[in-house]
């Protein structure tokens, strides 16, 4: 697809208007608080959509997919901390970085179908977080710190905050934009066909083993460079947080909530069930309660639901195919 | 005309089981070449040797004068084979048009998706889809998914067609029809190597016919030579008695 052809897609302008949102919204008002829930979202709707690209593309459940947004974190606070980079060609490096360990992991343990390869990506994410807790020039299990003087290449904390919110939402309009170019592209059209009968797909001649990496590789770019953003907004990271396995699990509620295998659903589902989680923890009678909604909330998509939102958005008003994806 | 695809001496087993032993076979250009036997026979097996989802034990596969022997299934597709499934095996969460872009795109030419569109529709007129392009891949009838199996393949732009049973489960007027979509495929230029149970369609079909028996060439001729070949009505085609008393064997009576 030429980019001409790209800005007559409807599709394209609504990722264009709900990233103008994302930035106006919490810039107009000022409000801080607001600006904290979004970042969250914001987060959530990058790692569900390039999630998707592996579990709704191409049909193969990656259970450890926080392990890209963890070692991106890993990669740019010590980046920027020990090695003194600027954030962004931190991120960068982190995303690069990332992104080539999953293809070589990737053209490992892909050699594994259905649950053997999901075991296998609990198995990497555990690895990892295993290493990373012993690994001393990154502190180990107690994590690394950001110094405030860091700050200063983005003007100061409290601009920084800014700078990195804004960051970050460009990121997930890409991960949105990245999403819709390969569905659309025949990179797509030969993942989908994996993710359908992947047999079946290679007799009829795409590249499964390629892809497959591919893919895998792909999905973990933007995640890292988020990772990296996010972390070092923390101010610092640790092991627990980075490689939390229940916050992948999460993920892949977010992307059956939303819709498998479409562009929009993985961003609504995320958005949905971040709003929702930001309820449950705030509010006193469901604080810690959030993983217990989620197991529930998966059982009933999986059960009533298998389309996710934009299942049923397509079933109850087709002329929503022409505009969303 | 030119050997197309030369099979030599090939084998292969699983565990203890001979499924093709020492078979040698070749398929001419624009040729159409029967592939019969019992259940069991090894043809499916035959197929899936070629085609590259089994690697062989021994012998050699050469396509158009290059050695393909053990190539990956995806690898096959580019040399100007392509093939079609005795059990479909449809990316139903696709549509026709997306199931047969992939066989366009991925196929013989590696064509680009404005470029396989074109092939997509011109195939698909042929083989009888055209008025389905949009409906999902599941929605389809069991003769309609065969024929979504043949157009894929179709759309690879192959030199040369595997057809495992594409006729099998078809009520006779489907027969017919699909019959003529096989003739008008050879007319194209294409050589079809094909599996097949009905015995009036792949005796009108064939040039010539292989007959295999428990991984074995029992016999290989003429559609004629092989329907009077004893060992030939022993096997496969039913009682031998049959001929010696002077009744030819029912066309369509395969066991």
């Amino acid at each position: 697809m030429t980019p001409l052809r790209f800005l007559r897609q409807p599709f394209f302008w609504v990722i264009v208007a709900m990233t103008a949102v994302f930035i106006a919204w919490p810039l107009a008002t000022g409000d801080v608080r607001l600006r904290e829930s979004l970042v969250l979202a914001a987060v959530y709707i990058i790692l569900a959509s390039n999630l998707n690209l592996m579990l709704g593309y191409a049909g193969y459940v990656n259970f450890g997919s926080i392990v890209f947004f963890g070692l991106g974190g890993y990669v740019g606070v010590y980046l920027i901390s020990e090695q003194h980079w600027h954030p962004v060609a931190a991120a960068l490096a982190a995303g690069i970085s990332v992104s080539a360990l999953a293809l070589l992991f990737g053209l490992g343990i892909l050699r594994l179908r259905g649950f053997y390869f999901a075991l296998s990506t609990i198995g990497v994410n555990e690895g990892v977080r295993a290493f990373v807790s012993n690994f001393a020039p990154w502190g180990g299990a107690s994590g690394l710190y950001i110094s405030l003087d860091s700050y200063q290449s983005l003007g100061g904390p409290r601009q920084a905050l800014w700078t990195i919110y804004i960051l970050l939402v460009g990121v997930m309009a890409l991960s949105l934009l990245l999403s819709f170019g390969i569905k659309r592209s025949k990179f797509g059209l030969g993942l989908r066909a994996i993710g359908q009968n992947e047999d079946a797909a290679g007799v009829l001649g795409v590249p499964t083993p390629l892809y497959k990496a591919l893919a895998y590789s792909i999905s973990a770019f933007l995640p890292a460079v988020a990772g990296s953003f996010y972390f070092f907004k923390s101010a610092f990271i640790q092991p627990v947080d980075a490689f939390d396995l229940g916050f992948s699990v999460e993920v892949i509620v977010t992307v059956m909530l939303g819709g498998t295998g479409t562009v929009a659903g993985p961003a609504i589902g995320a958005f949905l069930y971040e709003e929702l989680r930001g309820w449950l923890l705030t509010s006193p009678a469901f604080s810690n309660f959030q993983l217990v909604i989620a197991g529930a909330l998966l059982l009933a998509i999986v059960i009533f639901a298998p389309g996710g939102v934009m299942g049923w958005i397509f079933r109850h008003i087709p002329k929503m195919r022409r505009i969303l994806e | 005309m030119t050997t197309l695809l030369d099979v030599e001496n090939l084998s292969l087993r699983f565990g203890g089981v001979r499924a093709v032993q020492s078979l040698t076979f070749f398929v001419k250009e624009r040729e159409i070449l029967g592939l019969i036997g019992p259940n069991g026979a090894g043809k499916s097996t035959v197929f899936n040797l070629i085609d590259g989802i089994y690697p062989p034990d021994e012998g050699r596969i050469a396509f158009a004068g290059k050695d393909i022997t053990g190539e990956k299934p995806y690898r096959i597709v580019r040399h100007g084979i392509a093939r079609t499934h005795q059990i479909v095996q449809p990316l139903s969460g696709m549509s026709v048009l997306e199931n047969c872009m992939v066989g366009a795109c991925f196929g013989f030419r590696n064509q680009s998706l404005s470029h396989a569109r074109e092939t997509v529709r011109e195939v698909l007129a042929v083989v009888g889809l055209a008025d389905r392009v949009n409906d999902s891949a599941s929605q389809l009838t069991i003769a309609g998914k065969k024929r979504l199996e043949l157009a894929r393949a179709l759309c690879a732009e192959p030199k040369l067609l595997l057809l495992d049973e594409v006729l099998a489960g078809l009520n006779p007027a489907e027969v017919e029809r699909m019959i003529e979509v096989i003739r008008g495929i050879r007319q194209r230029g294409v050589a079809i190597l094909m599996i097949e149970h009905l015995m009036q369609a792949i005796m009108s079909l064939s040039d010539r016919i292989v007959v295999l028996n428990t991984g074995q060439k029992l016999a290989e001729g003429t559609p004629q030579d092989v329907a009077n070949n004893k060992a030939v009505i022993e096997a496969y085609l039913g009682d031998p008695g049959m001929v010696e008393n002077g009744v030819r064997p029912h066309p369509g009576a395969a066991p």
